[in-house]
C-alpha cells in the first residue's frame, strides 16, 4: 500500500476518473442516438455467426470426433455404462426388484426392499449416526412419502441421488483440493465452474443426450455438472481459510503432505465442507424435474404430470416428497460427518447389531410381504390426498384477493419493473461495454477490464444485446430484493439457534421444492409475465443470501466478539464493525451465489413467458438447435462471470482500503 | 385339452416371433394424459402380441435425440401443429421414420368461456372481435384498450401476431411460456368468471371441463398462409384460422428390422378424437387410473386390435 499520507489524494484522483467516465457514458446515452446510431443497435452485418459455428462443432464432436480408432461418442457411452451399473443396482434394490420380461409378460423374480424395510433401515442408519431424534426425523420423512402415495417414484429418485451425490462430493472435493494446491488450476477452473453453474441445463441437454444416451444416466451426468461446482468452490475457500497455526502445527508434528491434508486440514475445514455436501444434495434434488424430462422418471415426472392437469395438491405432495428426501439425506450426511470425527466409532458387536437388524428387517418384511402384500407395498387404501384442499384454497384466494393482488402487481410493475427495463434497454451497448471495461480496469487492473469489456462485447456481437439486457433487469432486481430480504433474516437468526433451525428448514424447502410447484398457482394469481417470474426467482435466490451470510457470521471467532464487548462496543457496533466485516468474504460469496441462483432460474421463468436469454435457450431446445442454445447459454454465463469478477474485485479493493487484508 | 391348446398357441407365437428380438421396445411417455393413454394402449397391445415393452419418460422434444440413436424406439404422439419442425429435422437424419397418422386430428384455435358471449354477443364469428367494445371486454390494465389474447409458448408458433394484423383485430398477443401456465390462467379466469381469450387445443381436458367455444375464423387453407391474395385481406397472408393437423406416430428406423411384426402393428394403430376425448375425460375429470381406462379399452375392442397385431 502507498503511504498513508497520499491516500486522500489517490481517492480524489480516483473519484475524478470515475466522474469523467460516467459523464462520457451519459453523454453518449443522451446524444449518441443521432451521431453514433451503431452504438445503440449493433450492426447486423458485423455479427459473429457463433451459433452456426458452435452447432457445427457439436455435430462434429458427436458424429466424427475420435481419439485414435475410438469415436468420442463411444467413449462417452462407455462412461455412461460405467454409471449405469451402480444405478441399475440401486434401482433394483429400492424400486423395482429383479424383473424379467418374457413374451410380453413381466415376471417379478425378486421383489424390491419393502417400504417397511426401507424405513427401518434408514431409521437404524440414522440411529447409528445421530441417535433416536434423528432416527425419528428420518423415519418420519419416509412415512410422509408413503402416506401421500409417492413411494415408488421416490425410490426411483432416491436411486439416482444415491449414485449422483457421492460422485459429486468426491469429484468436487478433489477439484477443490487441486485448485487450492495450484493457483493456476484455480484460475483455470473458476470460469469453468461459472459456466457449469450458470449455463442453463437446457442449453447442453441435447448434446448430453446424444453423447451419453437417453435415460437416467444422462440425467445423472447433467445433475453432476450442475451440482458439483459449489462443493469445489467451498472446498477451496475452506482450505485456504484454515489458520496458518494449524498448518504450522501439522508441519511441526511431522506430517507428510498427504497426512497434513487428510488428517489435519480437511477435518479442520469440516463445517464449511458440510455446507458443500448439503449443497450437492440440494442441487441434485433440484435437478429432479429436469432429469425427469430426459428419462429419469421418479418424482419430477409426478410433479410435471400433476401440474399439467393443474392438480396443485398432487404436485405439491410430490414436491414435498422431494423436500422430505432432501431433509432426511442432508441431516443424515451431517450426522455421519460429525460422528466419524467425534468419539472413536464402536467396533465389533455394536456395529454388527445394526447390520444384523437391518438384514433381518429386509428379509423378514420381504418374506412376510409374500403373504401380506401390505407389508411389501404401502396399501393404496391408506393413502391420503390433500388435492381437493389445495384446489379449494387456491380458488378461494383467487376469487377473494385477485383484485388486491392485481393492484399491488400493477403498482410494482409501473413504478419499479417497467422503468428499470426501459432504462436498461435504452442504454447504448457501446457505452455499457466501455463502462464495464473501465470498472474492471479500476477495480482489478487491465486484465479484468479487458475481460469484462471483451465478454460484454461478445454478447452484443452475437446479436443478443436486447435479450441480455432483459436478463440483467430481471435478475438484477430479483437479486437486490433477495439480498434485501436475506441479509436481515441471516443477521437475526445467526445467533439464535432455535430460529436458525426453523429458517434452515424453510430455506431447504425453498431450495428443493421444485419452483414449478408454486409457479403455477402464482400464474393463477398474477398472470404470466415478468412479475410472476420475479417472484419465482426471488423465492429461489434468497436461499443463497441467507445460507452464506449465516455461515460467515457464525464463523466469526467468538473471542473477538468477547474482546469487542469488553472494550465497550455497542451491539450495533459489534454487528457492523466486527461481525459483518469479518464475515464479508462469505457475504460476498453469498451475493455471488445469489446472482448465480437467480441466473439459473431463467430457464424456469422462460416457462411463464419472459422474453430473455432463458427463453432463447428454451426455444433452441424445443427446436433441437444446440448451436443457438449454447450461444444463449454462454451469454448467460458471461453475465454471471462479469458480475462475479467485478464483485470479487470490488470486495478486495474495499478490504484493502479498510486494512482488513493485512489483519486476517 | 385346454393346456395343449395354450401350449400350441405359445408354440405358434414363438415360431411367428422367431426372427424378432426379445429386447424390450421402448415407448416414450410425456406429460399429458392423452399421450399417456395412446402410448399405453399401444404398449398393452404389443404385450398381448408377445413383445417385451418398456415405457420411458422423456421430454416431448428432447426425445428426438434418443430416437435418432436408437436409445428410444417409438413416440406415439407428435402433433403436426407443435412437433413438425423437430420431426422433420429428425427424419432428415435418416435414423427416424414416421409410422403413419394416429387418426386423431389436432384442433387449435382462439377459445373463450361461454359467459363471455354476454359481453360480446356476435361470437363465435370472428368479426365480432373487431368491435372495440368487444375487444375492451377482453382487455387488462397492460393491454387496454386492446383485447388480451393469451397465445401458446413462443415455440408453438401459430402466427397469431400475423393473424391479428391481417384481420385488423384490436388485440395484443401475450405468450404463455408453457402449456401449464396457459391453462392455469384459464382456470383462474373461469373461477372468477373473468374475461379471457386464449389458445386452446384438443384433444385436451380443458374443453371438456370448461364451457366455451372456439372463435370461427375463415377456414384455413394452405394458400392462406402463402398467398396474400387469398381471403378477405388481399394484401396479407394469415387472414384465416389455424390449421388442423394430424397427430403422427414416429419411430427409430431400426424398429422395422428388429421387430417387423411390431412395426406393422404400430403402423396399423388408429383411434379417433371422440374415443380419445372420452378416455381423457375419464382420467382427468373422473379421476380414474390410466391403467384402468386402457384396460377397459383393450377389453372392449379386442376385435379391432387383434387384427392390427395379426398383420
Amino acid at each position: 500500500m502507498i503511504g498513508a499520507g497520499s491516500l486522500p489524494a489517490v481517492a480524489e484522483h480516483s473519484r475524478l476518473i470515475w466522474g469523467l467516465a460516467l459523464a462520457l457514458a451519459v453523454a453518449l446515452w443522451l446524444w449518441g442516438q443521432t451521431f453514433l446510431p451503431f452504438a445503440f443497435d449493433y450492426p447486423k452485418s458485423a455479427q459473429i455467426p457463433a451459433a452456426r459455428w458452435i452447432g457445427g462443432a457439436i455435430t462434429w464432436l458427436v458424429k466424427e470426433a475420435a481419439i485414435g480408432p475410438i469415436a468420442f461418442a463411444d467413449l462417452t457411452r462407455a462412461f455412461s455404462a460405467l454409471i449405469d451399473g451402480p444405478y441399475q443396482s440401486a434401482l433394483g434394490l429400492l424400486a423395482d426388484g429383479v424383473q424379467r420380461q418374457e413374451a410380453g409378460q413381466t415376471l417379478q423374480l425378486v421383489p424390491p426392499l419393502s417400504w417397511l424395510a426401507v424405513i427401518a433401515i434408514m431409521a437404524l442408519f440414522a440411529h447409528w449416526a445421530g441417535g433416536a431424534g434423528l432416527a425419528a426425523l428420518v423415519a418420519g420423512c419416509f412415512v410422509f412419502v408413503a402416506i401421500f402415495g409417492h413411494w415408488h417414484a421416490t425410490m426411483v429418485t432416491l436411486a439416482s441421488i444415491v449414485v449422483a451425490v457421492p460422485l459429486g462430493v468426491v469429484g468436487g472435493l478433489g477439484l477443490g483440493i487441486l485448485a487450492w494446491r495450484h493457483p493456476w488450476f484455480d484460475r483455470a477452473l473458476r470460469p469453468v465452474l461459472d459456466l457449469m453453474q450458470t449455463m442453463p441445463v437446457f442449453a447442453y441437454l441435447v448434446p448430453i443426450l446424444i453423447l451419453f444416451g437417453f435415460g437416467p444416466t444422462a440425467a445423472v451426468i447433467a445433475t453432476l455438472i450442475y451440482a458439483t461446482p459449489p462443493m469445489t468452490r467451498i472446498t477451496t475457500l475452506a482450505l485456504s481459510r484454515v489458520p496458518s497455526e494449524t498448518h504450522d502445527l501439522a508441519t511441526m508434528v511431522g506430517c507428510t503432505p498427504r497426512q497434513r491434508l487428510w488428517r489435519v486440514l480437511v477435518p479442520s475445514a469440516r463445517e464449511p465442507l458440510l455446507v458443500g455436501v448439503n449443497q450437492v444434495i440440494m442441487l441434485s434434488l433440484n435437478m429432479v424435474i429436469i432429469a425427469s424430462m430426459i428419462g429419469a422418471g421418479g418424482l419430477g415426472f409426478e410433479v410435471l404430470n400433476a401440474l399439467r392437469r393443474l392438480d396443485f395438491g398432487t404436485g405439491l405432495e410430490a414436491g414435498l416428497a422431494i423436500v422430505a428426501l432432501a431433509i432426511a439425506l442432508d441431516r443424515l450426511s451431517q450426522a455421519i460427518a460429525h460422528r466419524s470425527a467425534g468419539a472413536a466409532p464402536k467396533r465389533g458387536v455394536a456395529r454388527h447389531t445394526y447390520l444384523l437388524a437391518a438384514l433381518a428387517f429386509a428379509l423378514g418384511t420381504g418374506l412376510i410381504g409374500l403373504i401380506l402384500p401390505a407389508v411389501q407395498t404401502y396399501p393404496e387404501a391408506a393413502e391420503l390426498s390433500t388435492s381437493p384442499f389445495w384446489a379449494a384454497l387456491v380458488e378461494w384466494i383467487n376469487i377473494t384477493f385477485f383484485d388486491t393482488l392485481e393492484a399491488v402487481k400493477n403498482a410494482i410493475l409501473t413504478w419499479i419493473l417497467m422503468p428499470a427495463k426501459r432504462f436498461l434497454l435504452g442504454l447504448p451497448w457501446l457505452g455499457v461495454v466501455a463502462l464495464l471495461g473501465f470498472a474492471g480496469w479500476r477495480l482489478g487492473g487491465l486484465r479484468l477490464g479487458l475481460l469484462c469489456s471483451g465478454l460484454s462485447f461478445l454478447i452484443a456481437a452475437t446479436g443478443q444485446w436486447e435479450k441480455a439486457m432483459i436478463t440483467v433487469y430481471l435478475c438484477g432486481i430479483s437479486t437486490l430484493i433477495a439480498m434485501a430480504i436475506g441479509l436481515p433474516i441471516a443477521i437475526w437468526v445467526a445467533e439464535r439457534d432455535r430460529w436458525w433451525t426453523v429458517t434452515r428448514l424453510v430455506i431447504d424447502t425453498l431450495q428443493t421444492l421444485p419452483s414449478f410447484v408454486y409457479l403455477m398457482p402464482i400464474v393463477m394469481l398474477f398472470r404470466v409475465g415478468d412479475f410472476t417470474a420475479m417472484i419465482a426467482v426471488v423465492a429461489y435466490a434468497v436461499v443463497a443470501s441467507v445460507r452464506y451470510t449465516v455461515l460467515g457470521l457464525q464463523g466469526v471467532d467468538p473471542r473477538l466478539i468477547e474482546a469487542g464487548r469488553a472494550m465497550g462496543c455497542t451491539p450495533w457496533q459489534i454487528l457492523t464493525r466486527m461481525r459483518l466485516k469479518l464475515a464479508l468474504p462469505e457475504i460476498i460469496l453469498g451475493l455471488n451465489q445469489t446472482i448465480m441462483f437467480a441466473l439459473s432460474m431463467l430457464v424456469i421463468t422462460a416457462l411463464v413467458g419472459t422474453r430473455d436469454l432463458g427463453q432463447d435457450v428454451y426455444i433452441a431446445l424445443t427446436k433441437a438447435n444446440p448451436g443457438n442454445g449454447l450461444v444463449a447459454g454462454l451469454a448467460i454465463a458471461f453475465i454471471a462471470i462479469i458480475a462475479d469478477r467485478l464483485l470479487s474485485a470490488a470486495a478486495r479493493s474495499a478490504r484493502e482500503k479498510l486494512g482488513l487484508e493485512g489483519a486476517t | 385339452m385346454r393346456l395343449s391348446l395354450t401350449l400350441a398357441a405359445m408354440l405358434c407365437a414363438s415360431t411367428a416371433m422367431a426372427q424378432e428380438s426379445t429386447d424390450p421396445i421402448k415407448l416414450t411417455l410425456h406429460d399429458w394424459t392423452g399421450q399417456l393413454i395412446t402410448t399405453q394402449l399401444m404398449g398393452e397391445m404389443l404385450k398381448k402380441a408377445g413383445y417385451n415393452v418398456e415405457y420411458v419418460q422423456a421430454d416431448y422434444l428432447a426425445q428426438f435425440a434418443g430416437l435418432e440413436t436408437g436409445d428410444l424406439h417409438v413416440a406415439m404422439e407428435i402433433w403436426e401443429t407443435t412437433g413438425r419442425d423437430a420431426m422433420d429435422a429428425s427424419t432428415a437424419t435418416g435414423n427416424v421414420e414416421v409410422l403413419g397418422a394416429t387418426g386423431m386430428q389436432a384442433k387449435e384455435e382462439w377459445w373463450y368461456p361461454l359467459y363471455m358471449k354476454e359481453k360480446c354477443p356476435g361470437l363465435p364469428n370472428w368479426e365480432a372481435l373487431k368491435d372495440p367494445a368487444c375487444a375492451e371486454a377482453f382487455s387488462t390494465a397492460e393491454t387496454a384498450p386492446k383485447g388480451r389474447y393469451l397465445g401458446g409458448p413462443v415455440t408453438w408458433g401459430g402466427f397469431d401476431e400475423e393473424r391479428i394484423a391481417a384481420l385488423d383485430l384490436p388485440f395484443e398477443v401475450i405468450h404463455a411460456g408453457t402449456d401449464a401456465a396457459l391453462f392455469a390462467e384459464l382456470e383462474s379466469a373461469y373461477q372468477r368468471q373473468a374475461p379471457v381469450m386464449l389458445w386452446v387445443y384438443a384433444p385436451h381436458w380443458a374443453p371438456a371441463k370448461f364451457e366455451g367455444e372456439w372463435v370461427e375464423f375463415p377456414t384455413y387453407e394452405a394458400a392462406c398462409y402463402t398467398d396474400p391474395a387469398w381471403g378477405g385481406n388481399p394484401g396479407a397472408t394469415h387472414d384465416c384460422g389455424k390449421p388442423f393437423g394430424d397427430i403422427w406416430k414416429v419411430g427409430w428406423s431400426g424398429v422395422k428390422d428388429k421387430w417387423p411384426g411390431a412395426h406393422k402393428a404400430i403402423q396399423a394403430f388408429t383411434i379417433d378424437n371422440a374415443a380419445m376425448g372420452q378416455m381423457i375425460t375419464e382420467v382427468d375429470l373422473n379421476g380414474k387410473a390410466i391403467e384402468a381406462v386402457v384396460a377397459d379399452w383393450i377389453a372392449a375392442n379386442e376385435a379391432t386390435w387383434s387384427a392390427w397385431i395379426a398383420m
